[in-house]
């Protein structure tokens, strides 16, 4: 059934059980702390993403929010695939993500690079949802640039 | 049980008005499509109806025949396109009892009507020669109320901010009607202008307004009623209602896209200035400055809605030919039936009245804590078309703490097995989720 390409289990697991969920103040009180607040404004889905960083290191990415399973699925997943990742990979994988929800389901995502993230595959043929998925995602990228780690020019997002 | 459909074969089964959902059915094609592999079952209708053939086909007619521009040539498509246009006008003024036919004025919607009467105000507050009526400054008052559209909500939001008068809010109450306990605080010598919904788009709430316009008449203010929903769904008659301005959009009413109505008291059209700026809303312009003609044309600046307006006449014929009274009464045996299923659901929870009395067929709700969007994308996945999301109307979300909700609205051709499509389809949600 369709339904089950767009409600995966993997995404309905970090839904009702998300990873690293609350925000946290950071462990290494010499780092750059920035946080973003993205609202959907169509369907009022709301989440903050904070990045804690040293400049290279995402030392920690804590979120919260309220939201569609999808949004908040999504956020759970940002989590961890990027918290403790250097910067230069982190936003290679929001690249990567990026281009899975914006190609109508055209593009096969490589589980290297997404992890759990490749779930998000059959979202990206709902147009209506895609925007839920991408929230998190665009949250993290205006919070890390707050922090002093603005995505490399060749990144385009 | 609280059901209220009265059994064939009774008596009393013949005094209320009916029709025959069946043949209703059958005038609009898109309810026989097929959604995601199931029959269509559409219960968004509050936020655009479906469109008989006999409007589908006014609006080809139209355009196959007497497509022309208006009130402004001497041939004979620009005369039948004229004429096709001002009937259209005379009908919707009879739709709704205006007493002349120049107190319609055709808009874009229901938002853009709003937005010439607070443009109106904002265009008059500096000049000393304006109708008092619509000046407005620091120390005026306009009040709406908290189960408003964003349309009614924005408009004065940024009308109060260029003129300095102050927004002031009826409350609502947790039964989801409006608070009225405070009416003589809250419209007093300094209020303007009370907007206010006539049906809420999200609690289904049909307001009284006797009250309210009393209080609006006592203290010399003027009334606007957004009759967005209630036009499409209830008898409207603006003398009864005795507003000063009504607004509602073609869209909801069985009309396209593209075309709505202002109604105003014609002595207060007349007093009001121009928003639009540009051709057939003029009496003469000269390189020294204008001066206007009268309503309706003064609202209705370039090329209207031509064949909007026309097929929205259409529209305006197919539910007289029904009759208000018999969908009206349609609607409530539908929510009555509505609304005790849904109460069967397990952790559902009603927004708005729970009883089918002074409200309409838009029911909201919450199943659970499972967020809208995702009960919404399920149900369409079983071909069950409700809206989520704010509604366009946040301040009701926030009014009663949910970020979101989702709503079932119902029309003339919705029918009691759609009902329990939905309220299967609210099982299955809950099977994916919990
Ligand atoms: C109560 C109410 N007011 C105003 C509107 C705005 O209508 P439109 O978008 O056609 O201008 C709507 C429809 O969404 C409504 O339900």
């Amino acid at each position: 059934m369709q339904l089950d390409q767009l409600y995966q289990e993997i995404i309905l697991d970090h839904y009702k059980r998300p990873h690293g969920r609350g925000l946290r103040d950071a462990e290494d009180p010499a780092d750059q702390v920035a946080e973003a607040h993205h609202v959907n404004p169509t369907c009022g889905d709301e989440v903050t993403v904070r990045v804690a960083t040293d400049g290279d290191v995402l030392h920690d990415i804590s979120y919260d929010g309220m939201g569609c399973s999808i949004s908040q699925a999504s956020a759970s997943v940002l989590h961890e695939l990027l918290r403790g990742r250097g910067a230069g990979e982190a936003f290679a994988v929001h690249e990567a993500f990026v281009e899975l929800m914006s190609g109508r389901g055209q593009v096969t995502p490589d589980e290297d690079v997404l992890g759990d993230g490749v779930a998000f595959a059959g979202v990206a043929r709902y147009p209506a949802r895609v925007k839920c998925a991408l929230l998190p995602w665009m949250a993290f990228k205006d919070a890390a640039a707050r922090a002093g780690v603005g995505a490399s020019p060749e990144v385009k997002a | 049980m609280t059901t209220i459909t009265i059994p064939e074969g009774m008596p009393q089964f013949d005094d209320v008005p009916r029709f025959d959902v069946a043949a209703v059915r059958a005038d609009f094609p898109i309810l026989d499509r097929q959604v995601n592999g199931h029959p269509l079952v559409y219960l968004d209708s509050a936020n655009t109806s479906h469109k008989p053939r006999q409007v589908l086909d006014a609006l080809t007619e139209h355009y196959a025949l007497h497509n022309a521009n208006v009130s402004r040539s001497v041939h004979t498509l620009g005369t039948e396109a004229t004429e096709a246009y001002d009937g259209a006008r005379a009908k919707i003024a009879a739709f709704v009892n205006a007493p002349s036919v120049d107190e319609v004025v055709f808009t874009k919607n229901s938002t853009e009507a709003i937005n010439i009467v607070a443009y109106a105000f904002s265009n008059a507050s500096p000049r000393a020669d304006a109708d008092p009526r619509f000046r407005l400054g620091p120390g005026d008052e306009i009040v709406i109320s908290e189960m408003e559209h964003h349309s009614n909500i924005v408009p004065w939001q940024l009308l109060a901010e260029r003129t300095g008068a102050t927004l002031r809010w009826f409350p609502v109450t947790d039964q989801g009607r409006l608070d009225e306990s405070g009416l003589d605080d809250l419209v007093t010598e300094r209020t303007k202008i009370v907007s206010l919904v006539h049906m809420s788009n999200i609690l289904g709430t049909v307001n009284a307004t006797a009250r309210i316009t009393a209080r609006v008449r006592e203290v010399g203010a003027l009334l606007l009623l957004d009759c967005s929903q209630s036009v499409p769904h209830l008898p409207i008659d603006v003398v009864d209602l005795d507003a000063d301005f009504i607004v509602f959009t073609g869209h909801k009413m069985c009309g396209p896209t593209g075309v709505g109505v202002l109604w105003g008291r014609g002595e207060l059209l007349a007093a009001m200035p121009p928003v639009f700026g540009g051709g057939s809303m003029i009496e003469t312009v000269t390189m020294a400055g204008s001066t206007f003609a009268a309503p309706p044309a003064r609202f209705e600046a370039g090329t209207p809605p031509i064949a909007g307006a026309v097929a929205l006449g259409a529209a305006v014929d197919y539910l007289t030919g029904i009759g208000m009274r018999a969908i009206q009464w349609h609607e409530k045996e539908l929510t009555a039936y509505a609304l005790d299923a849904l109460s069967a659901v397990p952790d559902l929870r009603i927004f708005g009245p729970t009883v089918p009395v002074g409200r309409g067929g838009t029911i909201s709700f919450a199943l659970g804590d499972i967020h809208p969007h995702d009960v919404g994308q399920v149900l369409d996945s079983l071909g069950v078309q409700v809206r989520v999301g704010h509604h366009c109307a946040k301040p009701v979300c926030t009014r009663f703490g949910v970020p979101a909700m989702t709503r079932a609205s119902f029309y003339l051709y919705t029918t009691t097995e759609e009902i329990d499509a939905l309220v299967g389809g609210l099982e299955q949600v809950r099977k994916v989720f919990d």
